[in-house]
C-alpha cells in the first residue's frame, strides 16, 4: 500500500528515506515532491537508507482492536501490539513502528538499542503486505 | 498588541451521549449564548460555524447549516474546519472579523454528535493522507500518542501512573460540579488504577472519551457592547493560532515521524510551547498574571505537559505543582476547573469554544459552586491534528 518506504531482505533491511542534496534534510515517510525545510530553496531529493539502529524514544501499546483502516482478522482474538518510537541519531529523526511480534511492552525501556526488521502486517489467502518492525538489541547502554 | 472584542454571551448544549443530531446541539447552544448577551439571532451580522466531518455531510458547512436552523436572515457565513483546533479558529474569525469592522457582532457554534469509540479517518483508500496510513500501517490510535507521551514523562521526569491518576481525580472532583459535564460523579486514584489499560502505561480513566455536545458565543466590538448595555463585558485579549516551526521533533499526531533536525537544529522552544507564548506576546500579559486555565487533557499526562507548556512551571515540574495542590479549585492557578475533557469528553468542533465559555463564566463570577475566586485573567489551550494548535486569552 505504500511503495518505496524499505527494502532489503535480512540484515540488509533498511528503510528508505529521502534527502534534500541542497540542505541534506532528511525525510520519512519518503518526501519526493519538495523540501519542506523552508529555508531551503529546494534541491533533489535523493532517495537514502536510514541507519538500522537507533535508541528507543518511547512506547506503549494498543490493547484494544485498533479500527479500520487497520486491518486484523475479527475471527481471532485481539492480541495487544507494542509499538516503538526509535531515534535515529544520524539523521535525527523519530520513527514510530510496530514492535516484532514477541516484544511487549514489559520488554522494552526508554534508551534502549532497536534495530529495524521485516515485518507482516498481515496476509490473506492472495497477498502478504509487509511492514517494517522495531526489535530491541539487547544493548542497553 | 491588538485591539480586544467582548464576549456578549456564552451558551452551551450538555455534554453525553445523547443520540441527536449536531445541528440540534449547536442550535441549543446559539440559542442559550444569545439569550445570554440579550441579543436577538436578528441582530447579528455574521455566523461562524465550526465544522464536523463526522455528522455527514452537512457538518462540512456548519456555518450555513446553523444559520439556516435559526431562520434565514441574511447574516455573513462562515465555515471552519481545523480538527481539534475548528473552535478556536472560528472564534479567530470572529475576532478578525469584528477587528476589521466587516461585522459588529458575530455568533460562534460548534457542535458534534461523536462516533463510539475510537476515532477514525474516512473511509476508502487513501495512502496519501497522513491520518489514513497511521491507521492503515500501524494501527496507531489517538491514545497510543497518548501512551507514548505519558511514558517519555516518566522515563525523564519519573512521574508514575499514580501522579496520572491524580489528574483525574482532581478534575472529575471539579466536573461534578458542572451541570454541563457529562460525568459528573467523584473519581478515585483506585477506580483509575483498576480500569483497563488502553495504551501502556494509560488506562480507560486517564483518557477522555468521545461526546456529543454544543458550545456557542456571540462576540462584539466594545463600541457594539457598550451601545447594547454591556458597560464591562468579559474581553478577548488574544488568539493564538500557530503553526510548528521545522524541524518539529516532537512526534506529533498523526504523524508517523518527526522532521529531522539534521540539517536544522529545532528551535529554542517545543511547537506546544509556541501556541502559549503566542498568546501571552499578544495579550501582554504571563503565566504569572493567569487566574485559571482550560487546557485539553486528552489525556491525564497531557495535562501535565500542559502545566509546563503554559509556562505555569518549569519543565518536568508538572507533577510537583499537581501534588502542591496548585491548579486544584481554590490553588494558586487552578486547571479546568470545568471538569476539563476528562468530565466532558471530546465532542471535537465545539469543545475549543466551550473552553472559552467557562472562561468567560469564571471571568464574570457566575460559576456558581466552582468558581475561581477573584478571576481576573484566564488561559485555554489546545491542540490538534495537522499541526494546529491554539490558545485564547480572556480578561475582565
Ligand atoms: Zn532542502
Amino acid at each position: 500500500m505504500v511503495a518505496g518506504w524499505f527494502a532489503g531482505d535480512g540484515d540488509a533491511f533498511r528503510l528508505l528515506g529521502t534527502r534534500c542534496a541542497a540542505c541534506a534534510s532528511v525525510f520519512f515517510p519518503r518526501e519526493d515532491h519538495h523540501c519542506r525545510n523552508p529555508s531551503c530553496g529546494g534541491g533533489e531529493l535523493e532517495e537514502i537508507a536510514l541507519s538500522r539502529r537507533g535508541r528507543v524514544w518511547s512506547y506503549t501499546d494498543s490493547r484494544y482492536r485498533p479500527p479500520s483502516p487497520y486491518v486484523s482478522d475479527p475471527e481471532l482474538p485481539w492480541e495487544p501490539c507494542a509499538l516503538i518510537a526509535v531515534e535515529l541519531e544520524a539523521e535525527r529523526i523519530v520513527v514510530l513502528g510496530q514492535a516484532a511480534p514477541e516484544v511487549t511492552v514489559a520488554d522494552l525501556t526508554v534508551g534502549m538499542e532497536a534495530e529495524v526488521v521485516p515485518g507482516v502486517l498481515h496476509e490473506d489467502a492472495e497477498t502478504t503486505w509487509t511492514t517494517w518492525h522495531w526489535r530491541p538489541t539487547g544493548v542497553t547502554a | 498588541m491588538t485591539q480586544e472584542v467582548a464576549v456578549l454571551g456564552v451558551g452551551m448544549h450538555p455534554w453525553g451521549k445523547w443520540g441527536r443530531s449536531f445541528v440540534e446541539y449547536g442550535v441549543a447552544a446559539a440559542q442559550a449564548a444569545l439569550a445570554d448577551a440579550g441579543l436577538d439571532w436578528r441582530d447579528i451580522g455574521s455566523i461562524i460555524g465550526a465544522d464536523t466531518v463526522r455528522g455527514g455531510y452537512p457538518g462540512y458547512v456548519a456555518g450555513a447549516t446553523f444559520a439556516k436552523a435559526l431562520g434565514w436572515q441574511g447574516a455573513r457565513v462562515t465555515s471552519v474546519y481545523a480538527a481539534c483546533a475548528s473552535g478556536a479558529q472560528a472564534v479567530d474569525t470572529a475576532r478578525a472579523q469584528i477587528l476589521s469592522g466587516l461585522a459588529d457582532a458575530v455568533l460562534v457554534v460548534g457542535a458534534d454528535a461523536a462516533p463510539k469509540g475510537f476515532f477514525r479517518p474516512a473511509g476508502g483508500d487513501r495512502p496519501d493522507d497522513p491520518d489514513w496510513l497511521r491507521f492503515r500501517i500501524l494501527g496507531a490510535t489517538n491514545p497510543v500518542y497518548f501512551g507514548l507521551y505519558a511514558r517519555r514523562r516518566m522515563a525523564l521526569h519519573g512521574d508514575t501512573t499514580d501522579d496520572f491518576a491524580q489528574v483525574k481525580v482532581k478534575n472529575a472532583a471539579m466536573g461534578a460540579l458542572n451541570p454541563k459535564a457529562r460525568y459528573r460523579s467523584p473519581v478515585t486514584a483506585e477506580e483509575v488504577a483498576a480500569s483497563a489499560v488502553v495504551a501502556d502505561p494509560l488506562r480507560l480513566l486517564d483518557i477522555c472519551a468521545t461526546s456529543d455536545g454544543g458550545a456557542a458565543v456571540v462576540l462584539s466590538s466594545m463600541e457594539f457592547a457598550r451601545r447594547h448595555g454591556h458597560a464591562e463585558p468579559v474581553r478577548i485579549r488574544a488568539v493564538s493560532t500557530v503553526t510548528p516551526r521545522y524541524p518539529n521533533a516532537v512526534l506529533d499526531l498523526p504523524d508517523i515521524a518527526t522532521d529531522s533536525a539534521v540539517a536544522v537544529d529545532p528551535p529554542g522552544e517545543t511547537f506546544r510551547r509556541s501556541i502559549a507564548r503566542t498568546a501571552y506576546e499578544e495579550a501582554g500579559v504571563g503565566p504569572e498574571d493567569l487566574s485559571l486555565a482550560e487546557v485539553y487533557d486528552l489525556s491525564t499526562a497531557l495535562e501535565l505537559q500542559w502545566y509546563e507548556d503554559l509556562g505555569l512551571c518549569g519543565e518536568g515540574e508538572g507533577v510537583k505543582l499537581l501534588r502542591d495542590g496548585a491548579t486544584a479549585l481554590g490553588g494558586r492557578i487552578p486547571v479546568n476547573v470545568s471538569g476539563g475533557l476528562a468530565s466532558f469528553g471530546e465532542a471535537v468542533p465545539a469543545q475549543a469554544i466551550a473552553q472559552v465559555c467557562e472562561l468567560a463564566w469564571q471571568l464574570r463570577g457566575a460559576a456558581g459552586d466552582r468558581q475561581v475566586a477573584g478571576a481576573r485573567v484566564g488561559i485555554s489551550a489546545n491542540q490538534g491534528l495537522f499541526g494546529h494548535g491554539s490558545a485564547v486569552i480572556a480578561v475582565r
